[in-house]
C-alpha cells in the first residue's frame, strides 16, 4: 500500500540534464518542485575525483556510472519475426543512471542540428521527390519547431556549458575557420576551440587538400577557465582522455554537476529524492489529467506523490516505458501504422577508418572527448543526393577522445586478435595510429519501434521495454558512402596503411556504437503521428510534459545533447509564459 | 550644545527603532560573530546547540540559543545576555568556558548585545537540553575560570581609536570583537588564552593551522590587495587562495553575508597589522625534493597547474602561496590526507574540491610533496618530517570513528 504524500506543484521524473534544466528554470517561479531519481546522488569529489576518475576498468568495462542492467534492462530484436531477449550487459549504447544521468559520462560533443534537419521530410521531398522520403518504409516527418525557434535556446545552453568552438555562421555571414554549413548563430561561441593535437591536425590538412572545410569540434570540455551565467566555474581541460564513460574530476566538462546543481540544490523550494524509481503515473477518471506518480524507494516502500504538473525527464526508453505502463497515448502498432507511443524509434550509424603511420607520433593519450577536427560536407542535405539512393548523412572527423589502454588499441588488418604477434603490433601501433570516424543519421522506419515486452519483467514486476530495430538499406548506403569519403581523406593523410571498418549486416546490440537513442515519444503538430505537441506537452494529458530525445521525429547526423537542451528551454519558455498562468492544452487539437 | 542634541537624537533613534529593525541588526551581528556554526550540531535544529567542541581539556557542548524557556535562552534578560558576552557568566551565575570566545565578545557594545538577543528570541524555539561537558580534571571545575578570567579576561567595551579612520575602527570592531578572528589566527598558550605577543602569527584550530594574517609579504596578507581580501571573504576564493574547512565555514555562514563596506573595513584593519618576523628555514633535503616533485607532477599538477600557478578563483596557486609556507604544515598535511572542499557561496557556488590522498600516497610521499610545495618555485618553509604525517594520519584516518 503506497503512502500518499502531500501534493506539490511540479514533479520531475529523472534527474539528468533535462531534470536539472527544468528544475533550475522553474525554481525561480517559487513553485514547489520535487525530482525523483532512481539512482544515487553523485558529485565530483565523491564519485569521480581526479585520484581515481581515469579508472578504465571500473568505469568503462564494469559500467560504474551506467544503468544497472541486472535490475532494469530492455529486450532487443532486429525485427518482428524474432523473439526479443533481454540485454544483460550493455554494449551498443550506455544509458546513464544516478544524478546527472548520462550528462556525467558524455564526451561533450556539442552540436547544433542543421536548419534543414528540422524540415527533414518536406525539404527532401521537395528536392528529390516523394519516393525519396517514402522509400525503405520510412516514417520521417518534419519537426514541429525550426532551427530559428531553437537558436536562442541553443545559445543559452552553450553559455551554461561554456562550449568552445569556432562559429561558421554568425547572423548569415560565413566565418572562416568555422562550419560553413551550420545555421546562423546569434554570436560566437562563449569559449575558443580546444587546442588541436597532431591527429586532428593531419586530418584537417588532408581534408583541406581535398577541398573540404575542416573546423574544430564544438566542445563542452573547457578550452580555458570559464564562469557560466549562474556563477558556476569550470577549470581548463587537462586533455587526460577520459571523458566518454567517465566523470570529470577536474571540473572541466560541462555536466549538471558542474553547471547547474550547486546553484539549484540551495533553492529551498526544490527537493531531490534519489533512490526513487517511478512505477507508474496515475490518471484521473477523465484520463486527461495525471494526478500523481507511484514510486518505490530503495527500502522497497511505495509512495504516491500527487502533483499539479508532471514532467518526464528520464532517458527516451524510460519515458516511453512509463507512458506505456501508465496507459497514456495510443501504443504504436507497426502492422497498422496506427498509434504513437513507441513510434519512430531511431539510432545512429557509425563507422571508422584506422590510419597507421610509421613516421608520425600521434600520442593519442593526449585527448579529450570533444577534441578534434570535423567536416560537414556530407551531413544532412549539405550535398547533392541525386542518384545516390539515400537521404541524409553525417559528419566525418578525427576526434582524439583519448588513448585508453584497454579500449583504444588499434592494429592493422591481418594481425591476430591475441598473442605475441598482437602484442608486437599493438606496441608498434599505439602511438602511431589515429582514426577517422563517421557519425551518420538514422531515419525513422515503420518497423523500428518500442513497446512492452510480452515475456520479460524487471525487478519491480513491470514488463521490460522491447526495442525492435535494424538498419535498412537507407542507412547502409548512407554509411558506406560516408565511409568511402572518410577513406579518401584517410589516404590523403599519407599513412603507411589504412583499415576500413564499415558497418555491415544487421544492427548488433553488443559492440559499442553510440548512446544516441531517439524517438518513441515524438513531438509534432499532428496528434495522429506524435505523442507531444511542439512544446513537448502530451496531446492526451495536458499537465504532462516529456523532455528529451524521445521527441526527435528521426535522428540527425549529430550528437543530440544540445538539441535536447534547446527543446527543453523552448518548452520551458512556453510553460512559464503561458501554461503556468492558464494550465491546459497549449495547442488546440483541430478536428480530433 | 550640539553634542547634547546629537546625544538626544541618538537616544530617540535607539528608542524609536522598531523591533524589526533591531532584530534585523541582531541577525546581521550574529552572522558577523559567526555564532550559528558552533551553536548548531550537524543535522540538528538551527541554534539548538549540542555541537561537541573538542578542546585540549576535553569535550564541550555548545548551548541551546533558541528561545525555548526551559532549555534555551527564552527567559534570559538583556542584562543576563550582556553579562554572558561581557563576563563569561551565564544566567545562573555559572562561569562559561572560553571555547565560547567571551574574551573577544566582552567588548561588544551593549546596544549590539541587545540586538543579538532580540534576534535570537525570534528563531523557532527547540526543546533540547545541552549535553554535559566531558572535561578532564581540573578543567571540569567551572570556578577555575574565575582565575582564568583574572589572568586573561580584560573586561572592556569597544571604543574607537580617534587617531584612526572610521573604516579602520569599524574593521577593528569586526575583526577583534565580533569576528573573534584571533581565536584561530593567534596562537594560544597552554590554557587556551591568546598569546598577545604573537598576535596574528597563525594558530592551531583542531587539526588545522590557521594562517598568519599579518602584513608579512611571504606568509601573511602582505601580497593581498584590499579587493583580494574582500573577494576572499565574499566569494570564498580569490587569485591567491580558497576558503575551505574551518575558514570555508566562516565564509559560508558569516563573511559572505556582510556588506561590502564592512568587508572593506575588515581588509583595512587586517592590512594595518604589522608584518610578523621572518624566520630562516634550512634547505630541505634533495631526496625529499626529488620525490616531492615526482608526486606533485603526477598527482597535483592537473588542477594546480604544472608550474603551480593555479587557476584563479578555482584551484589555488601553490607558487608564492602564503598558505603553503606557514611555519606549521598541519593544514597542508590534513588536506592532502582527507581532501577538502571550497566554500560554496551565493556569489561563487562552485564547491571546487581537493580529493583525499590518504589511500593513495604513503607517509613518505606526503611528507615529500608537502616539503616540495613549501620549497619549490621560490617558496620557503620548514621541511615536513614523515612522523608528522604518520601522526596526523593516525588521528584523522586510522582512529577516526566510523561514520
Amino acid at each position: 500500500m503506497a503512502t500518499k504524500l502531500p501534493s506539490i506543484d511540479v514533479l520531475l521524473i529523472g534527474f539528468g540534464w533535462t531534470g536539472a534544466i527544468v528544475a533550475q528554470e522553474l525554481a525561480d517561479t517559487g513553485l514547489s518542485i520535487v525530482a525523483l531519481e532512481r539512482g544515487q546522488w553523485r558529485d565530483t569529489p565523491t564519485d569521480f575525483a581526479p585520484t581515481f576518475d581515469q579508472d578504465e576498468l571500473r568505469y568503462m568495462w564494469r559500467h560504474h556510472l551506467f544503468q544497472k542492467a541486472p535490475s532494469e534492462t530492455f529486450t532487443f530484436r532486429n525485427n518482428q519475426n524474432q523473439t526479443a531477449l533481454p540485454i544483460r550487459e550493455w554494449g551498443s549504447f550506455l544509458p546513464g543512471e544516478g544524478v546527472g544521468g548520462a550528462g556525467v559520462h558524455w564526451n561533450g560533443q556539442a552540436w547544433r542540428f542543421l536548419e534543414k534537419d528540422f524540415a527533414q521530410k518536406s525539404h527532401n521531398q521537395q528536392r528529390y521527390g516523394k519516393a525519396a522520403v517514402d522509400g525503405f518504409d520510412m516514417t520521417i516527418q518534419d519537426w514541429p519547431v525550426s532551427y530559428a525557434d531553437l537558436e536562442p535556446h541553443y545559445d543559452k545552453f552553450e553559455r551554461i556549458c561554456g562550449i568552445g568552438g569556432k562559429a561558421g555562421n554568425i547572423g548569415g555571414a560565413i566565418q572562416p575557420g568555422g562550419n560553413p554549413f551550420e545555421g546562423p548563430r546569434s554570436r560566437e561561441f562563449p569559449n575558443p576551440a580546444m587546442e588541436q593535437t597532431y591527429g586532428p591536425a593531419l586530418f584537417a590538412e588532408a581534408a583541406q587538400s581535398l577541398g573540404y572545410n575542416p573546423f574544430p569540434q564544438p566542445s563542452a570540455n573547457m578550452s580555458q577557465p570559464y564562469t557560466n551565467p549562474l556563477g558556476l566555474q569550470l577549470g581548463p581541460c587537462t586533455y587526460c582522455g577520459f571523458c566518454e564513460k567517465f566523470g570529470c574530476g577536474n571540473y572541466s566538462k560541462a555536466s549538471p554537476q558542474t553547471t547547474i546543481l550547486p546553484v539549484l540544490m540551495k533553492k529551498s523550494n526544490f527537493t531531490l529524492k534519489t533512490g526513487s524509481t517511478v512505477l507508474k503515473l496515475n490518471l484521473d477518471d477523465s484520463k486527461t489529467k495525471v494526478v500523481s506518480a507511484t514510486y518505490v524507494d530503495h527500502a522497497g516502500q511505495e509512495f504516491e506523490q500527487p502533483a499539479d504538473l508532471v514532467i518526464l525527464c528520464a532517458y527516451p526508453f524510460a519515458n516511453a516505458q512509463l507512458m506505456l505502463l501508465s496507459g497514456i497515448g495510443k501504443p504504436y502498432d507497426p502492422k497498422t501504422g496506427q498509434g504513437v507511443v513507441g513510434r519512430n524509434y531511431a539510432y545512429q550509424i557509425t563507422s571508422s577508418v584506422n590510419v597507421f603511420y610509421d613516421d608520425k607520433l600521434i600520442n593519442p593519450f593526449i585527448g579529450s572527448g570533444a577534441l578534434g577536427m570535423c567536416i560537414d560536407e556530407f551531413n544532412g542535405d549539405n550535398f547533392d543526393h541525386k542518384d545516390l539512393g539515400f537521404i541524409s548523412g553525417g559528419f566525418i572527423q578525427v576526434l582524439n577522445t583519448g588513448g585508453r589502454p584497454i579500449e583504444m588499441i588499434y592494429v592493422p588488418d591481418g594481425v591476430p586478435k591475441w598473442g605475441a604477434a598482437w602484442k608486437k603490433a599493438a606496441a608498434q601501433s599505439y602511438l602511431r595510429t589515429t582514426t577517422v570516424a563517421t557519425h551518420g543519421a538514422v531515419m525513422s522506419h515503420r518497423g523500428n519501434y518500442l513497446d512492452l515486452d510480452p515475456t520479460y519483467r524487471d525487478v519491480y514486476g513491470r514488463p521490460l521495454l522491447r526495442i525492435t530495430f535494424d538498419y535498412t538499406e537507407q542507412e547502409h548506403r548512407m554509411s558506406d558512402y560516408l565511409t568511402d569519403r572518410a577513406a579518401d581523406i584517410a589516404r590523403a593523410m599519407k599513412p603507411r596503411e589504412i583499415k576500413v571498418n564499415k558497418r555491415t549486416g544487421a544492427y548488433d546490440v553488443a559492440p559499442y556504437q553510440t548512446t544516441h537513442n531517439t524517438g518513441g515519444t515524438v513531438s509534432g503538430t499532428d496528434p495522429s503521428t506524435s505523442v507531444t505537441n511542439p512544446y513537448l506537452q502530451s496531446w492526451d494529458v495536458s499537465n504532462l510534459f516529456l523532455m528529451g530525445a524521445g521527441a526527435f521525429p528521426q535522428n540527425a547526423g549529430y550528437n543530440p545533447t544540445m538539441t535536447v537542451a534547446a527543446l527543453a528551454y523552448h518548452s520551458l519558455e512556453k510553460i512559464k509564459s503561458t501554461y503556468l498562468k492558464n494550465p491546459g492544452p497549449l495547442v488546440s487539437q483541430v478536428g480530433r | 550644545m550640539r553634542a547634547a542634541a546629537a546625544a538626544i537624537l541618538l537616544a530617540v533613534t535607539a528608542a524609536g527603532a522598531s523591533a524589526t529593525e533591531q532584530e534585523d541588526r541582531g541577525k546581521y551581528l550574529v552572522q558577523a560573530a559567526d555564532c550559528q556554526p558552533c551553536h548548531t550540531k550537524q543535522g540538528g535544529q538551527p541554534w539548538a546547540g549540542g555541537l561537541a567542541l573538542d578542546t585540549p581539556f576535553g569535550t564541550l557542548y555548545s548551548a541551546n540559543l533558541t528561545p525555548d524557556k526551559e532549555t534555551g535562552i527564552g527567559n534570559w534578560t538583556p542584562d543576563q545576555f550582556y553579562r554572558a558576552l561581557h563576563e563569561g557568566i551565564d544566567d545562573q551565575g555559572h562561569h562559561l568556558y572560553p571555547a565560547f570566545p567571551y574574551n573577544y565578545f566582552t567588548r561588544v557594545t551593549r546596544d549590539d548585545s541587545d540586538a543579538m538577543l532580540a534576534y535570537l528570541k525570534t528563531v523557532p524555539p527547540v526543546k533540547q537540553a545541552s549535553a554535559r561537558n566531558d572535561l578532564t580534571w581540573p578543567f571540569s571545575m567551572r570556578w577555575l575560570m574565575a582565575g582564568w578570567n583574572l589572568l586573561f579576561l580584560k573586561e572592556d567595551t569597544f571604543k574607537p581609536d580617534p587617531a584612526k579612520s572610521a573604516e579602520w575602527n569599524r574593521g577593528a570592531y569586526l575583526v577583534e570583537v565580533l569576528g573573534h578572528c584571533g581565536d584561530c589566527h593567534t596562537p594560544m598558550n597552554p590554557v587556551g588564552a591568546p598569546k598577545s605577543d604573537e598576535a596574528w602569527r597563525g594558530g592551531h584550530i583542531g587539526d588545522l593551522f590557521a594562517p598568519d594574517l599579518s602584513a608579512n609579504q611571504r606568509i601573511g596578507l602582505g601580497s593581498w590587495s584590499t579587493d583580494d581580501i574582500v573577494g576572499f571573504l565574499k566569494t570564498g576564493r580569490n587569485a591567491h587562495a580558497n576558503a575551505s574547512a574551518a575558514m570555508g565555514e566562516v565564509v559560508e555562514q558569516s563573511t559572505q553575508h556582510l556588506t561590502d563596506q564592512d568587508l572593506k573595513a575588515i581588509a583595512t584593519y587586517l592590512q594595518a597589522i604589522p608584518a610578523s618576523a621572518e624566520q630562516l628555514t634550512e634547505a630541505a633535503s634533495q631526496d625529499q625534493m626529488t620525490l616531492g616533485k615526482q608526486v606533485f607532477d603526477d598527482q597535483c599538477s592537473a588542477c594546480h597547474q604544472p608550474k603551480a600557478q593555479g587557476v584563479p578563483n578555482l584551484f589555488p596557486p601553490l607558487e608564492h602561496s602564503a598558505e603553503v609556507q606557514q611555519r606549521d604544515a598541519t593544514t597542508l598535511i590534513h588536506v592532502i590526507l582527507t581532501g577538502t572542499r571550497t566554500a560554496s557561496t551565493d556569489t561563487a557556488p562552485t564547491p571546487a574540491s581537493m580529493p583525499a590522498y590518504d589511500w593513495k600516497l604513503t607517509d613518505d610521499q606526503i611528507a615529500a610533496v608537502t616539503t616540495y610545495i613549501r620549497n619549490a618555485w621560490g617558496n620557503s618553509a620548514p621541511a615536513v618530517p614523515v612522523k608528522d604525517v604518520a601522526a596526523l594520519r593516525k588521528k584523522l584516518v586510522q582512529d577516526k570513528p566510523p561514520a
